[in-house]
């Protein structure tokens, strides 16, 4: 035994040695990703903030760069993100509820349902944009290239997220709760009406909000359905041909001309602009809302 | 149907001094609830075995013993919360005026109507006072003036002067014994007939049990009071019937609770037959 009782200097010099090394490296794995993001957050705004302008933001896109702008495609994001979560909404908190409130787990069925809709969620976004070419633009619902069919396949895209982050939410409200409003001589629906829904609202709205700014970004699915890329005039109906931020970004940096890829960073700008500001309200919402039990 | 006889059953409420001179045991004390030959099992682990009692009206009815001895799973057999556990399996009949509680055609929502439930852990809505105390009210359809249902539920739980400045806010506000009290004004405002307390006081610290065992000697007027309790001096101070119940272990780990003694409170703590009983009420084991 060499340590002497009393001693309590550090740790032998290899060992603090190795605790430093290993931080370091864990910082640099975390810096890699910031690190990153700056640099690209940095070179879009170098390229496109010159470009941002009110005019950038109410022209339609046009082949003359100095007059081209994003209207169509901005009001074409937000009525997907408007039919997304009009449809997405509804169904995920139902199917939750279903699976939370409903399902016995021993039953075959009901697990096979919650693999599924864990799977669903990893399915790579171009095989939705297939569905939806086949079924919803062509095949049995034969919408075309319409508004409608864009929301709907980035609905379907989304909706496991929705399910997956309602039933967390609905999960997260004490068994206590409704043991509580049961006692009382609720029926299970009103337990569920007025005491688990509430108060499962806040968390329900806050992933709801993360999966439409998922949603936000795909192009993919889009560009397979046929979003059209060059769409001067803003969608008037569920049925009107469309484009969308991502698509005409998209569209911008293939061009040869340099003109048109500053074009595509500043649009770049607004899309990112509104992806931050909806998951700035996401976190307002969760911290606003946040219970303990 | 169970609620009309619990509306008949209420007309003898009123002479309490008639009552006050029956003999506190259970064969003559009018029984609100008779239990015969019950038993709990999870998943086919029995839990509780050969529950046999009666329950006597406007009595507070003691149920104590060793954890595990399955006090819990025997009270929440009275409004049928072990329905919600589906693995959980009741047999054996529980009559409460006289009317099977698991027949067919006995609803649980309705069961629950009657047969109010306190729990634990405080469990209070999150929301405002008020709405605490009127979902009850709102949900089982009661008519009548919501203000004053309010008032009157909190009023009989004493906690009517502590809060009524302040009914919109929110319950988490309270301490932990007004939420208590909170939760059984919520369970007085549907105008019960029985009230199931469970370990009530056990997150409580002891000016807060006391509130909460004063308010229980009051309420034994207009209600029938079952408590489950793991503290043996609260069995004594409120109760007038105690049922001691001592788990009993066979094949391997499998504790099997059942009823050892049930007599007067009196009884149970001064002289009682049992030997498990007096070692159990002594302080030598559980």
């Amino acid at each position: 035994m060499s340590a002497a009782h009393g001693t309590i200097g550090g740790a032998p010099r290899a060992d603090k040695a190795k605790g430093v090394v290993f931080k370091g490296l864990l910082l640099f794995s975390l810096l890699i990703g910031f690190v990153t993001l700056i640099v690209l957050i940095v070179d879009v705004a170098n390229d496109g903030l010159g470009k941002l302008s009110w005019s950038f933001i109410t022209s339609f896109p046009s082949s003359l760069p100095s007059r081209a702008g994003i209207q169509s495609p901005l009001v074409g994001t937000i009525y997907l993100m408007l039919i997304t979560a009009v449809v997405t909404v509804p169904i995920g908190v139902g199917a939750a509820l279903y699976l939370e409130e409903y399902a016995d787990r021993n039953r075959w069925y009901n697990r096979l349902v919650e693999i599924n809709i864990q799977n669903l969620a990893a399915v790579p976004s171009i095989v939705y944009g297939i569905l939806g070419l086949a079924f919803l633009v062509r095949g049995p619902v034969g919408l075309g290239r319409a508004l409608l069919a864009g929301g709907l396949i980035l609905s379907l895209l989304v909706l496991p997220i929705v399910i997956i982050a309602s039933r967390e939410a609905i999960r997260a409200v004490p068994p206590s709760i409704r043991e509580g409003a049961l006692a009382l001589g609720a029926t299970k629906w009103q337990m569920i009406r007025r005491q688990v829904l509430p108060a499962s609202i806040p968390g329900i709205a806050t992933g709801s909000i993360l999966a439409l700014s998922r949603a936000i970004g795909e192009t993919a699915p889009l560009i397979l359905i046929g979003a059209i890329v060059f769409v001067p005039f803003n969608p008037s109906s569920l049925t009107d041909q469309f484009t969308a931020l991502p698509i005409q970004i998209f569209n911008w940096t293939t061009r040869p001309q340099e003109e048109f890829k500053l074009l595509a960073a500043a649009a770049i700008i607004v899309l990112l602009g509104l992806l931050l500001t909806m998951n700035a309200f996401a976190i307002w919402l969760r911290n606003r809302y946040q219970r303990r039990w | 149907m169970l609620k009309e006889q619990a509306t008949q059953s209420e007309r003898p409420r009123t002479h309490i001094e008639a009552r006050s001179e029956q003999p506190r045991y259970p064969g003559r004390a009018e029984p609100i609830f008779e239990v015969h030959e019950v038993g709990v099992s999870y998943n086919g682990t029995p839990a509780v075995r050969n529950i046999t009692l009666d329950i006597g009206r406007n009595r507070i009815t003691a149920l104590i013993g060793p954890s595990g001895c399955g006090k819990s799973t025997l009270i929440r057999c009275f409004n049928r919360m072990n329905d919600l556990i589906p693995s959980a399996t009741v047999d054996g009949s529980i009559l409460y005026h006289g009317q099977d509680l698991y027949g067919a055609g006995v609803d649980p929502v309705e069961v629950r109507k009657l047969i109010g439930m306190v729990f634990q852990k405080p469990n209070p809505f999150p929301k405002s006072i008020y709405d605490n105390i009127a979902f009850g009210p709102r949900v089982i359809g009661m008519k009548g003036d919501m203000d004053a249902i309010v008032e009157r539920a909190l009023t009989r739980a004493a906690l009517w002067d502590e809060v009524k400045d302040r009914l919109k806010d929110n319950a988490y506000q309270l301490s932990g014994g007004q939420q208590q009290r909170l939760c059984i004004a919520r369970c007085l405002a549907v105008e019960p007939d029985v009230i199931l307390m469970d370990e009530p006081c056990s997150a409580l610290d002891p000016i807060a049990t006391a509130k909460i065992e004063d308010l229980m000697l009051e309420l034994k007027d207009r209600y029938s009071i079952v408590i489950v309790t793991h503290n043996m001096q609260q069995a004594a101070r409120v109760s007038d019937m105690t049922a001691v119940l001592m788990p009993e272990v066979r094949e391997g780990d499998v504790t099997i609770g059942h009823i050892v003694e049930y007599a007067q409170t009196d009884k149970i703590f001064t002289n009682p037959d049992n030997k498990r009983t007096e070692e159990y009420v002594t302080g030598r084991v559980g």
